[in-house]
């Protein structure tokens, strides 16, 4: 089921054509805002110079910082009666950013959403409970928009009384949920403790925070939900950026929308298809405040394969944050793509603590693992055989040599929020 | 059924090669009052694997588990040996002879003469090899 058929499955061609005549209008359009035409002058780029869409890499990026610089209406381009919402992304370092709404631009993301829900086979059938906060975050109305459109039924729980939610999801027969994975798994316990059943759920949809594979299969499992990722963030309007199809292998992104570029974090070269980087992203259709270039913070890839569903190239689930990103040798380093091996190799845990050091001018890398209970036979080479298959598996997965050490079940730190798992002490050396 | 006897239960605790995990797992089988009656420490890169024969080892495994040792048992076999230069070779010969591998080894020597602890790939095998070459095997219930 397509919203936006049209649009949904534009051929490359006329894609780059549309996209091309987008970039063009938006580059006019930052001439607004005196951040863009400073920008562009101490650069000597003219809108003008932008003939092709790879021409787009001779713009300098634009990035969190920048937004805060200019708090609170710095970014708008349109004068504040054009604008009618203004949403916040929460500030956990220093002032909030703030983001505009005009009239078309809630039409426009309204319209992104019920694409995404549409994808999934959701339609005007469906009860839709939107269970997260609809304040300030952009994901309770955004979403609430978005689902009217589609003519659902919208109950607008927000957060907090689980006990109630789960009253309402039997009283009222929903068939959706929307809301972050951690709090899917609350439900599902406090629904496990007050022994409600909730049959009528089918589809689950989760965003706002990373969440695994193996967390999307307790969470269908323990609520008998078919769970969609959903990708978002404020400065791009928030959620329904991009969205899993029924495929469930990659999202797709809008790319009508959005000029979607993949890049090295540490060098801002544009990478290619398949490549792991952070997603640099031009929203092509935002009035109230466009931007050139935003760096998202997001890694994943662009997919090389297209999709049985018939709609655009697709992204990777998000892979963790440039910020935590590290440069061992010259290799890029995540540690999600750490915590990906560790989930593939059932004899050591999934906790992990990484250490950066330099010797002899070398950057060293040691990861700490633990042992699987279970998998413990006494024998110390089967210890030497499971040390030997974690550092072939990062080998294979990082491109380069590791040193790994097992230790002792339990012994490793448990984060509760941010995982601080890599300890760099390279530093100390310099 | 009859080798059953001579298969003793060797218990393997994981450790992280760092000071003081010895002294947490004999403290540990102290409070416990299980005596140990030979040990080894097997090392590799950064772990290892404390090895020891105990008078109780469902004693031993069940506490260390509960203070969060990871612990596996092992079954061993124990072998008379004279307490005088050749007494070794003695019984290496015979499990030469008999075509038994030996994975690791070690050894103690008490008021009743030498005792040779041995980890076989099979140990039935090894078993049989013993006592057609004459060597005593010594049955778990001396120990546990």
């Amino acid at each position: 089921m397509f919203w936006d058929e049209k649009y949904e499955t534009l051929p490359k061609k006329d894609l780059g054509r549309l996209q091309l005549k987008r970039l063009k209008k938006t580059l006019a359009h930052v001439q607004n805002v005196n951040f863009y035409r400073r920008l562009f002058k101490d650069t000597g780029i003219r809108p003008g110079d932008i003939k092709s869409l790879d021409d787009v890499r001779k713009l300098p990026f634009t990035r969190k910082q920048d937004l805060r610089d200019g708090y609170p209406f710095g970014f708008f381009a349109v004068p504040l009666t054009k604008v009618v919402r203004i949403h916040t992304t929460s500030g956990t370092t220093g002032k909030p950013t703030v983001v505009g709404y005009t009239k078309k631009d809630l039409r426009t993301w309204a319209g992104l959403i019920a694409r995404n829900m549409t994808m999934v086979g959701l339609s005007d059938q469906d009860i839709f409970q939107n269970m997260v906060n609809y304040g300030m975050f952009t994901g309770g109305l955004g979403f609430h928009y978005g689902a009217e459109l589609i003519g659902m039924t919208v109950i607008p729980s927000a957060t907090g009384n689980t006990r109630r939610q789960i009253e309402m999801i039997q009283d009222f027969g929903v068939t959706v949920i929307h809301c972050t994975p951690s709090y899917a798994l609350h439900l599902a316990e406090v629904a496990e403790e007050m022994n409600a059943r909730l049959d009528s759920l089918k589809t689950g949809l989760f965003g706002a925070e990373p969440w695994s594979d193996s967390m999307r299969r307790e969470l269908e499992n323990k609520l008998n939900v078919t769970a969609y990722d959903s990708y978002g963030l404020s400065e791009l309007f928030g959620p329904g950026v991009a969205f899993e199809c029924k495929e469930r292998d990659g999202l797709h992104i809008w790319h009508d929308c959005y000029l979607v570029e993949i890049i090295d974090p540490a060098t801002g070269e544009v990478l290619g298809e398949g490549e792991r980087g952070e997603m640099v992203v031009t929203p092509l259709v935002k009035e109230a405040m466009p931007l050139i270039r935003y760096r998202t913070g997001d890694i994943t890839m662009l997919y090389e394969d297209g999709c049985i569903c018939g709609r655009g190239q697709k992204i990777a689930r998000i892979m963790g944050r440039s910020d935590d990103m590290l440069v061992i040798r010259g290799i890029n380093v995540f540690p999600s793509q750490i915590e990906h091996v560790l989930l593939g190799i059932p004899e050591v845990g999934n906790q992990f603590m990484v250490y950066v050091d330099r010797v002899n001018h070398l950057d060293e890398m040691t990861i700490d693992v633990e042992i699987n209970r279970d998998f413990f036979s006494g024998e110390l080479k089967d210890l030497a055989r499971i040390q030997n298959k974690v550092v072939k598996a990062l080998r294979d997965a990082l491109e380069l040599r590791t040193t790994v050490r097992l230790v002792e079940p339990g012994s490793l730190p448990r984060f509760e929020g941010k995982a601080k798992r890599v300890v760099d002490r390279r530093k100390d050396c310099l | 059924m009859g080798v059953n006897r001579f298969v003793i239960k060797q218990i393997s605790v994981f450790s992280e090669n760092k000071p003081g995990r010895l002294a947490a797992i004999a403290r540990a089988l102290q409070e416990e009052q299980i005596n140990i009656l030979a040990f080894s420490i097997a090392e590799a890169d950064g772990f290892g694997v404390v090895r020891a024969l105990v008078d109780s080892p469902q004693k031993a495994h069940e506490k260390l588990t509960k203070m969060g040792f990871n612990v596996a048992f092992t079954d061993v076999i124990a072998v008379q040996m004279k307490d005088e230069p050749g007494g070794l070779y003695e019984i290496a010969k015979i499990l030469g002879q008999g075509g038994i591998n030996i994975e690791y080894a070690y050894a103690y020597s008490g008021k009743e003469g030498a005792v040779l602890i041995l980890r076989v790939d099979n140990v039935e095998a090894a078993i049989a090899a013993v006592r057609k070459g004459g060597a005593k095997l010594l049955e778990s219930s001396l120990f546990q």
